[in-house]
C-alpha cells in the first residue's frame, strides 16, 4: 500500500478484516439507528417539536427523571465510597460475600428487580409496613423511583472507586501521619483528592444509567402522569399511540441531554485528574 | 528503676493510641456495620423478596407456571435470543479488540468511545431506534415485509436486534484493556516462527484471553436473557410468540390474580437463579484468574 498509511506498520495480519468488520457492525447496529432517530425528529416542524418538548407532561417527566437520577447518584456516591472503603481497607468475616453481592444489580434482570422492590415497599410489604404507620408511602411515589435508581446505580460507584483505592500507596498516608496530620486531615487532604476522578466516573455512570432506566422503575413508580411518570415511559406511551415522531423527539432530547451531561462530567474528570493527579 | 517505669508507660501509651494510618476500632466497626446494613437493605432484600413471593402459596402453584404454554414459549424464546445475540457480539468483540489492541491508528480512542455508546442509551430508546428504522411503516420494513414476507419489528428478529444492541459492548470492553496490556510480542514471535494469522490467533492470542472472554460472555448472556426495556418496546408483546421471560413476568404481574402473581415471581426466581449462577462463576473467575482478567474493571 503506497501513499498515505493510516496506521503504523505492523507484521500482524488482519487489520483490514477486523477493522472493516468492526466498523460495519458498529454502523449497522448502533450508529445508523441512532442517526435515524435524529432524522425522524427532523420530520417534525419546529412548532410541533417545541410543543412536545415544552408540554407540561414532558417537563414533569423530564424533571422527575433527571432529578431522581441526580439524587440517587449522589446518594450512591456517599454509600458507594463507604462500601468500597470498607471492602478494600478492612478484613472481616464475610467480606468476600459482600463483595460479590455488590454486583447483584448488574446480574439481576431489571424487571425482576422492579417487581421485587415493589413487593418490598408496598404498604403491606416487608419494608412498606414499617413506613405506613408513619404515614409514609414509598411504592408508587417518587421515593420509590429513587429507591429503584439507588439499587441499579450502586455497583457503578463501588466498582470504579474500588480499584483506585486498592492501588493507593499507603506510604503516602504514613508520611502524612509522620508529619503530624490527624487521621481526619489525612483522609480529607491526602486520600480523598486522588479518588475524585474515580468518584466522578462512578457518579456519571450511575447517573447515565438511572436516567435511561426503565424495567426496575416502572413497576414501583405507579406511573401517574405529571407525578411519577419517567421519560422513558413517556416514549413508550407515544409509541403505543403510534405517534412515532413525538416518541423520536422525546428520545432525541433525552439522548442529547445524556450525551451533554456525560461530556461535561468527562471534562470535569479531565480537569480533576490534572488538578488532583492520582495516588 | 524510674527509667524502666517511664519506658513501660510509653509502650502502654503507644498501644492505647490509635494507629495513625487506620481508623479507630469504633469507627471501623461502625463503617463495617453500615456497609452490611446498606447491602442487605438495598441489594439483598429484593433478591430474598423474589423467592419469598414465589414460595408464598407453596410449591404447587409454582410448578403450575411451567405447565403454561406461554411460559414455556417465553423460556424457549429467551434461550433462542441469547443463543443468537451472544455469539454475534462475541465475534464482534474479538474483532474489535484485535484491531484496537494490536494496531495503532488514528481514531482509536474515538472507536472505543463509540463501542461504549450503547451503555449510555436508554433501553427504551434502543428499542425505539429500531422501530423507527425497520418498522412496517418504514421503507426498509415495508421492503422486507413485501419481498420476503419477513416482519422485523413486533417479531422475533426485532427482539434479537434489540438484545444485540443492549449487550453490544460487554465482550469488547472486557477484551480491549487486557489485549492492550498484553501487547503484540507473543503474536510477533508466533508469526516470525512461521505461524499463519489464524494459527497465531487460535494458538497464541485466544489462550491468553480465554478467561476474560468467558467473563465477557457471562455478563453478555446475563444481560441478554434479562433485557426488558428494549425488548418491551420492539416485541409488540404477542403472547407465546414474541414474549421473552422478562416480558412474561410483566404480563403475569399485571394480571393481579393471586396465581398469576405467583407465576410472575416464579419466573422472576428462575431469572434470579441465573443471576446468582452468573455471580458465582464471575466471583470464582475473579478469585482464580484475577491476573488474567483485565486489570481495570469498572462495572457493567
Amino acid at each position: 500500500m503506497a501513499g498515505i498509511r493510516l496506521r503504523e506498520a505492523s507484521i500482524i495480519p488482519g487489520f483490514r478484516l477486523t477493522f472493516g468488520f468492526t466498523l460495519l457492525y458498529l454502523s449497522l447496529i448502533v450508529l445508523i439507528p441512532i442517526v435515524g432517530l435524529y432524522i425522524k425528529t427532523f420530520e417534525l416542524d419546529w412548532d410541533r417539536f417545541v410543543r412536545i418538548v415544552t408540554g407540561p407532561r414532558f417537563m414533569a417527566a423530564l424533571q422527575l427523571s433527571f432529578g431522581a437520577s441526580l439524587f440517587a447518584a449522589l446518594f450512591n456516591v456517599v454509600i458507594g465510597v463507604m462500601i468500597a472503603w470498607v471492602l478494600v481497607r478492612y478484613r472481616f468475616y464475610g467480606r468476600r460475600i459482600l463483595d460479590a453481592i455488590v454486583d447483584l444489580p448488574f446480574a439481576l434482570p431489571t424487571a425482576v428487580a422492579g417487581i421485587a422492590l415493589t413487593a418490598l415497599y408496598v404498604p403491606a410489604g416487608w419494608f412498606g409496613q414499617l413506613f405506613s404507620p408513619l404515614g409514609i408511602t414509598i411504592a408508587y411515589t417518587p421515593v420509590g423511583i429513587w429507591i429503584a435508581l439507588v439499587f441499579i446505580g450502586l455497583p457503578f460507584v463501588v466498582r470504579t472507586v474500588q480499584p483506585v483505592l486498592e492501588d493507593f500507596n499507603r506510604e503516602v498516608e504514613e508520611a502524612a501521619a509522620t508529619l503530624g496530620a490527624t487521621r481526619r486531615t489525612t483522609i480529607l487532604r491526602v486520600v480523598l483528592p486522588p479518588l475524585i476522578p474515580a468518584i466522578l466516573t462512578g457518579f456519571a455512570l450511575a447517573f447515565a444509567r438511572a436516567v435511561g432506566e426503565y424495567g426496575s422503575v416502572i413497576f414501583i413508580a405507579g406511573n401517574i402522569p405529571r407525578q411519577t411518570e419517567i421519560l422513558p415511559l413517556l416514549i413508550v406511551f407515544r409509541l403505543e399511540e403510534r405517534d412515532y415522531a413525538a416518541a423520536a423527539a422525546i428520545a432525541a432530547v433525552m439522548l442529547t441531554l445524556s450525551f451533554v451531561i456525560l461530556l461535561l462530567i468527562n471534562l470535569l474528570q479531565v480537569w480533576s485528574y490534572r488538578r488532583f493527579g492520582h495516588g | 528503676m524510674v527509667e524502666t517505669t517511664m519506658a513501660n508507660d510509653n509502650i502502654a501509651a503507644r498501644k492505647a493510641a490509635p494507629s495513625p494510618v487506620t481508623e479507630t476500632r469504633p469507627v471501623r466497626v461502625l463503617l463495617i456495620t453500615l456497609t452490611i446494613v446498606a447491602l442487605l437493605l438495598f441489594l439483598l432484600a429484593p433478591l430474598l423478596a423474589v423467592f419469598a413471593q414465589a414460595f408464598s402459596m407453596g410449591i404447587g402453584p409454582m410448578l403450575a407456571t411451567f405447565q403454561d404454554p406461554d411460559a414455556i414459549a417465553a423460556i424457549k424464546l429467551t434461550l433462542l435470543v441469547a443463543a443468537i445475540a451472544v455469539p454475534c457480539n462475541l465475534v464482534f468483540g474479538v474483532a474489535a479488540a484485535w484491531c484496537i489492541a494490536k494496531f495503532r491508528f488514528p481514531g482509536r480512542a474515538m472507536l472505543i468511545s463509540l463501542i461504549d455508546l450503547p451503555f449510555s442509551v436508554s433501553p427504551v430508546v434502543a428499542g425505539l431506534v429500531y422501530v423507527l428504522l425497520l418498522g412496517p411503516f418504514t421503507p426498509i420494513g415495508a421492503w422486507f415485509l413485501q419481498d420476503f414476507g419477513v416482519r422485523i419489528i413486533f417479531a422475533v428478529p426485532g427482539v434479537v436486534l434489540a438484545t444485540i444492541f443492549v449487550t453490544f459492548p460487554f465482550i469488547a470492553r472486557e477484551l480491549i484493556p487486557l489485549m492492550q496490556d498484553q501487547g503484540t510480542g507473543d503474536e510477533e514471535a508466533a508469526l516470525s516462527l512461521g505461524a499463519s494469522g489464524w494459527q497465531t490467533f487460535f494458538y497464541v492470542t485466544l489462550p491468553n484471553v480465554k478467561w476474560a472472554l468467558l467473563y465477557g460472555v457471562l455478563l453478555c448472556n446475563a444481560r441478554a436473557m434479562g433485557e426488558f426495556g428494549a425488548v418491551a418496546v420492539i416485541s409488540g408483546k404477542l403472547r407465546g410468540e414474541t414474549v421473552t421471560m422478562p416480558l412474561q413476568i410483566e404480563l403475569y404481574y399485571q394480571e393481579f390474580r393471586a396465581l398469576a402473581q405467583v407465576s410472575a415471581f416464579t419466573m422472576a426466581a428462575v431469572l434470579a437463579c441465573l443471576a446468582l449462577v452468573t455471580l458465582l462463576i464471575k466471583t470464582w473467575l475473579e478469585w482464580r484468574y484475577a491476573d488474567q482478567l483485565a486489570a481495570t474493571r469498572s462495572g457493567h
